[in-house]
């Protein structure tokens, strides 16, 4: 059965289309990433998927309830952790999710229990009765995800669940995920822009400009690419781009003073480019393809190069609809 | 059903819970009162006479002084929405399954709860100033106050429910909040003033709460002319109103507010 099923779903801010006609289905206990470069459309869909925002057309349920008609449902269903921390900073960590356990109206007998065995999960029963504004970001996000998973949801939504935190906390993050994972068949919706954190998921769907550009597992949409990737610089990258079209039947592409393509192989390939080749190299590297590659390959662009562009286009688009 | 009635319990048991727990948020709600109690009391009091016979300007300002304390934590029951909104716990609240109506009903229910604290904390004052307070007095009170803080809650969660940062919210509060305090009858009757402030006073709700409280201390004496010729008790078109007049106005304008209020908080995304 699909846990998650989205068909055709759209939302318009004035003229802007955030996201268009984006279709998936997600299985009960898949780890299912969002990747895309900020203001690709990720947040605005998980905001439509959790009952937050309407869609303007489609459709989609979780648990099997409609995300519009039957949104209380939906949202027993489901757990959050947001992109910026949502606790109340001046109640205590127990407090938080006593307010949690109340409003989803967990019943009294496994109430407490239930807050210390998530405390203990994401190690802070330690500081449960410390306010939360005491908290560093990698213990806040710890709590929300413990908040999240406080009435047993089906679905876990994480929009961007390790954004600014630090690599060692990034990585403890990933071991509670997989063992929710293991232990419950949780289902586990997450968005991320970080590509090492994707290739966790067991499926990932790339979007761009609120259109899913690729749906598959890491692996094949890596294989792909059809082949390594080789990057290189050349005294003139104009002609070597032009040479690799013309004689090698390659598609290349420039960016950031490097050129990149992928071939089968390129261990291989590599002595005979060096053979032929006229235009006079500086560099050459090769690699297994990213799923950064895969996004580059795509859209012919960097995830990284899109976000500032883009960030700045929904900020000046978010002040003149007056805040957020 | 069910959501509505857990959302109304959930937010007000926040409400209260924050507000016990916060204890420069308490200590200010009880000591600004008492500071323009203090204030106002002893500044006006030897230079004013008696407003009517036997109402020196302590006891006039007392009742009002209550007003302005529910009015105050009323107000501020929007502003925690505002608050609540940039720094993110209310998303925490709007995802879960709770009805919107509940969520509003929780915070002006919990915040008509602070607003009687506060008031009841206000009443240890009365012997020093001369005010016998009796039991009648105390059992109108109660639904007296509650009524005018639900009221007056339902205008602060209708500024909030479309206000989007703490800014926006303090020049709301200077044009519409400082006016409604002082152009109240809180701190002087509203019967001798130039029209154009008579015009205003008497459009304010505030004042006709000011009104139902003064007139539980002071019982019918404020509807006797004072020096001025005039009562210190609201008249309207040479009516003098009646307690119950007066609570008629503060429900009937709260219901509207109320409703407003509602429906401004749920349609929001």
């Amino acid at each position: 059965m699909n846990i998650i099923e989205v068909k055709e779903l759209s939302r318009k801010f004035g003229k802007l289309t955030a996201v268009d006609k984006v279709s998936f289905q997600v299985a009960e206990g898949e780890i299912f990433g969002f990747l895309g470069p900020n203001g690709a459309g990720k947040t605005t869909t998980i905001n439509m998927l959790c009952t937050l925002l309407n869609p303007t057309s489609g459709s989609a349920t979780i648990n099997g309830f409609d995300i519009v008609k039957q949104r209380a449902e939906v949202r027993c269903s489901i757990g959050l952790v947001f992109q910026e921390p949502t606790l109340d900073e001046y109640l205590s960590a127990e407090q938080n999710l006593r307010f949690h356990a109340y409003a989803y109206g967990i019943p009294a007998n496994i109430r407490e229990k239930r807050i210390t065995e998530l405390l203990e999960l994401v190690e802070l029963a330690e500081r449960r009765k410390s306010k939360v504004r005491t908290f560093s970001g990698g213990m806040k996000r710890r709590l929300e995800i413990a908040r999240g998973l406080l009435h047993s949801p089906k679905v876990l939504f994480m929009d961007e669940p390790t954004l600014g935190l630090d690599p060692q906390t990034r990585r403890h993050i990933w071991d509670y995920i997989n063992t929710l994972r293991r232990q419950n068949r949780l289902t586990i919706f997450l968005t991320t822009h970080y590509m090492d954190e994707a290739e966790n998921c067991d499926r990932i769907s790339i979007i761009d400009h609120g259109h899913i550009i690729a749906l598959d597992t890491p692996d094949r949409l890596k294989d792909a690419m059809g082949g390594d990737v080789v990057t290189l610089k050349a005294a003139n990258n104009q002609a070597a781009a032009e040479e690799l079209k013309t004689k090698f039947g390659l598609s290349p592409v420039l960016q950031n003073g490097n050129i990149t393509f992928s071939i089968p192989q390129g261990e291989k390939f590599l002595p005979k480019l060096m053979e032929n080749f006229q235009t006079q190299l500086v560099s050459i590297g090769i690699r297994r393809p990213t799923l950064d590659d895969v996004f580059l390959k795509l859209t012919g662009r960097a995830i990284r190069d899109s976000e500032a562009g883009e960030r700045e286009m929904m900020k000046s688009f978010m002040m003149r609809r007056g805040g957020h | 059903m069910s959501d509505i009635l857990r959302g109304t319990w959930v937010v007000s048991y926040r409400e209260l819970l924050r507000f016990l727990t916060e204890r420069s948020r308490l200590f200010s709600s009880i000591f600004m009162p008492l500071v323009f109690f203090a204030i106002f009391g002893a500044g006006f009091n030897n230079i004013i006479g008696n407003l009517s016979p036997g109402i020196d300007f302590i006891k006039f300002v007392y009742p009002g002084i209550i007003a302005q304390s529910v009015l105050q934590s009323s107000i501020f029951s929007g502003i925690s929405i505002v608050w609540d909104r940039e720094f993110g716990f209310l998303k925490e609240i709007l995802v879960a399954p709770l009805g919107r109506s509940g969520i509003v009903l929780g915070k002006v229910l919990g915040s008509a709860a602070i607003a009687l604290m506060q008031a009841i904390i206000m009443l240890i004052l009365a012997p020093f100033i001369k005010i016998s307070l009796t039991p009648l007095m105390i059992a109108q009170l109660i639904p007296v106050l509650i009524l005018i803080s639900i009221s007056l809650s339902g205008l602060g969660v209708l500024i909030a429910s479309r206000m989007r940062s703490q800014q926006g919210f303090q020049v709301v509060i200077q044009i519409i909040i400082f006016p409604m305090m002082f152009l109240s009858g809180i701190f002087f009757p509203v019967n001798n003033v130039p029209t154009w402030m008579e015009v205003i006073s008497k459009v304010n709700p505030v004042t006709y709460g000011v009104d139902a409280i003064r007139q539980i201390f002071l019982g019918s004496s404020i509807s006797v002319a004072g020096p001025t010729g005039n009562p210190i008790g609201v008249t309207v078109f040479g009516h003098t109103m009646t307690m119950g007049q007066d609570l008629l106005i503060v429900a009937m304008i709260g219901a509207i507010l109320l409703s407003l209020a509602i429906w401004a908080f749920s349609r929001q995304e």
